[in-house]
């Protein structure tokens, strides 16, 4: 079995998964109208995006376990989900905030595996791009307008900045397993993909009159699965209940 | 139906003769099948009952997110999830087009909201039921958009336009939403023991609850004679009823279900089915507030307005600023 692939799947499928299952959480509870149906359509994309990852894990492991298997029936440590989308949704600014850190990431991250010398990759990643520069956009416009928008909304704003700050580094992590399949042309090196980060972040935050924090000290331990946050176990808990307590049934 | 027990004026029809030409001419344009368009003239009364029957209509699909919004994160599927997401981003979205069709009669979303959250405005009895298990998911999709269905395909017909073309594009979401609430019921029905004591146990819940959806027998009501003339309501709440029983019960029966009716039979004389009628001092119940949900959707549409505020005064003043900024360029 390709376990490079394998895993760089999973990681890829466990961050849509589970972000996608914490914009869900918002459902019929959002500011607005407009809110609650982007970000049902947000969570929407982000889920498709799983079924393809996750479908394609399935596939490279050989071992007959599909997206759902992967989904509903592995436990908290053999996820691979940076901690930054595991963290709770807060207020609306604060999964906005998540929301935003995250899609600059994935963009910066998708434009580059279009190229990826695996082809299936390449497919997933040309029509991910598409959805997410859509996210970005909102995402960006988002934390921008309530960033510059009241004393209140800017509090809010800087406080969530201020949380969610520490969970950047681990995007760009590198482990054997990143310079594998970067050496093998499946996708870059995460680190790669700091510079434009950093500066789109700069451009960001400086439009939304937010100050980054000084320190780059960074929290990890999701995405190589040695230790993730103590709110992944209870997010699977409810996700996976249906599956793990009826497991003859078929849905 | 999303809109129930929808006050007209009171007054009964109004016969031709003390019509004012104004009234006389829009009554000749409604029974010619004219839409009515928001800069046209209209009765004051017609103008008031559109508003309280849109709004009912569009407070339904916001508070309707909620019931199903609860299985979301635990829907036993990748598919199925998103599936649901689809389906509650729907109900979102006609709630849109539905304040929008009332705006145009000369009231803001934000003033509706307010009467919702205050009380003077209701939302679908059916909504205050909880949804218990996965198949109450197929329930709500099979019973309340098929109910849903019923009501609005006429409505399409509707004399006012922006509300008739609001009912034509959610019409073709509803039926979609219909069968995929059948198909998780025959997944069900066709599964293990449990799923399908699930699936009977959603159809013993919602099937009287349903039949509440179209209100109770308004073949003496005045305000109804008032909406029928003036073609904001196209048939009784009975034919609706009898015509959802008539579809319903053949359906249950494919999939192995019993109906919660002892009376239920087949009337080889009307070609209908008899049934039973739902306990109506329940749904009277529901609709002062006393449903078994009632206090949770409330609390959760003030709670997400009230939460909410920050972000959208927020993006306001920075539209504000943004705008002045421009001028000042
Ligand atoms: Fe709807
Ligand atoms: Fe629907």
């Amino acid at each position: 079995m390709d376990q490079a692939l394998f895993e760089f799947c999973l990681r890829m499928g466990d961050n849509t998964l589970v972000l996608g299952h914490r914009v869900s959480e918002w459902c019929g509870h959002a500011p607005v109208l407009e809110e609650d149906i982007a970000l049902a359509n947000t969570a929407l994309d982000l889920i498709g995006q799983t079924q393809l990852w996750l479908g394609l894990a399935g596939e490279v492991e050989g071992a007959g376990r599909d997206a759902d298997a992967l989904a509903f029936r592995r436990d908290a440590w053999d996820f691979r989900s940076v901690l930054l989308v595991e963290q709770p949704n807060g207020d609306f600014g604060q999964t906005i905030l998540r929301q935003y850190l995250f899609d600059q990431y994935q963009a910066l991250m998708l434009a580059e595996l279009v190229a990826s010398s695996d082809a299936r990759v390449s497919a997933i990643a040309q029509k991910a791009a598409k959805e997410v520069a859509y996210h970005l956009d909102r995402s960006r416009d988002t934390v921008v307008g309530l960033g510059d928008g009241t004393d209140e909304s800017h509090t809010r704003m800087q406080a969530a900045l201020d949380r969610l700050y520490p969970f950047v580094g681990e995007l760009f992590g590198e482990d054997d397993l990143d310079r594998e399949v970067a050496a093998r042309g499946i996708a870059p090196l995460p680190a790669s993909l700091r510079a434009a980060y950093d500066a789109a972040l700069a451009a960001t935050m400086d439009e939304a009159t937010l100050a980054l924090p000084d320190s780059r000290w960074s929290q990890s331990g999701g995405r190589d699965g040695t230790r993730h946050s103590e709110h992944l176990g209870h997010l699977l808990t409810e996700m996976q209940w249906l599956q793990r307590a009826y497991p003859d049934a078929r849905w | 139906m999303y809109a129930q027990m929808v006050k007209s004026t009171g007054q009964g029809v109004k016969p031709r003769e003390d019509m004012s030409p104004e009234e006389r001419h829009f009554q000749d344009r409604v029974d010619a099948n004219e839409k009515i368009e928001p800069k046209d003239w209209m009765p004051d009364g017609y103008r008031k009952t559109l508003i309280r029957q849109i709004a009912q209509h569009a407070h339904s699909e916001v508070v309707g997110q909620l019931p199903e919004g609860n299985w979301i994160t635990r829907a036993p599927t990748l598919e199925r999830k998103a599936i649901l997401l689809a389906k509650v981003q729907d109900e979102a979205g006609h709630g849109l087009y539905l304040y929008c069709a009332a705006e145009t009669l000369g009231i803001s979303r934000d003033e509706l909201t307010e009467k919702l959250l205050d009380g003077s405005m209701k939302y679908s009895s059916i909504f205050n039921y909880p949804t218990l298990t996965w198949a109450d998911i197929g329930a709500v999709g099979w019973l309340v958009d098929g109910a849903a269905i019923m009501n609005q395909v006429p409505l399409q017909r509707t004399s006012y336009g922006p509300y008739s073309r609001a009912m034509i594009r959610i019409c073709k979401e509803e039926s979609f939403h219909q069968r995929q609430g059948f198909d998780i019921m025959m997944k069900m029905a066709q599964g293990t023991e449990a799923q399908r004591r699930m699936a009977q146990d959603a159809l013993n819940r919602f099937w009287y609850p349903s039949l509440m959806m179209f209100g109770p027998s308004d073949k003496d009501s005045v305000h109804s004679a008032q909406s029928m003339a003036w073609k904001i309501k196209i048939n009784t709440n009975d034919e609706l009823r009898q015509k959802f029983v008539d579809q319903t019960v053949p359906q249950a029966h494919y999939l192995g279900l019993t109906v919660p009716d002892d009376d239920l039979r087949f009337n080889d004389e009307t070609g209908h089915w008899d049934f039973s009628e739902p306990d109506w001092s329940e749904f009277y119940e529901v609709l002062k507030g006393n449903g078994p949900c009632n206090e949770e959707r409330m609390a959760a549409r003030r709670k997400a307005w009230d939460d909410g505020a920050w972000v959208r005064e927020g993006l306001m003043a920075h539209a504000g600023k943004r705008s002045h900024r421009t001028a000042a360029e």
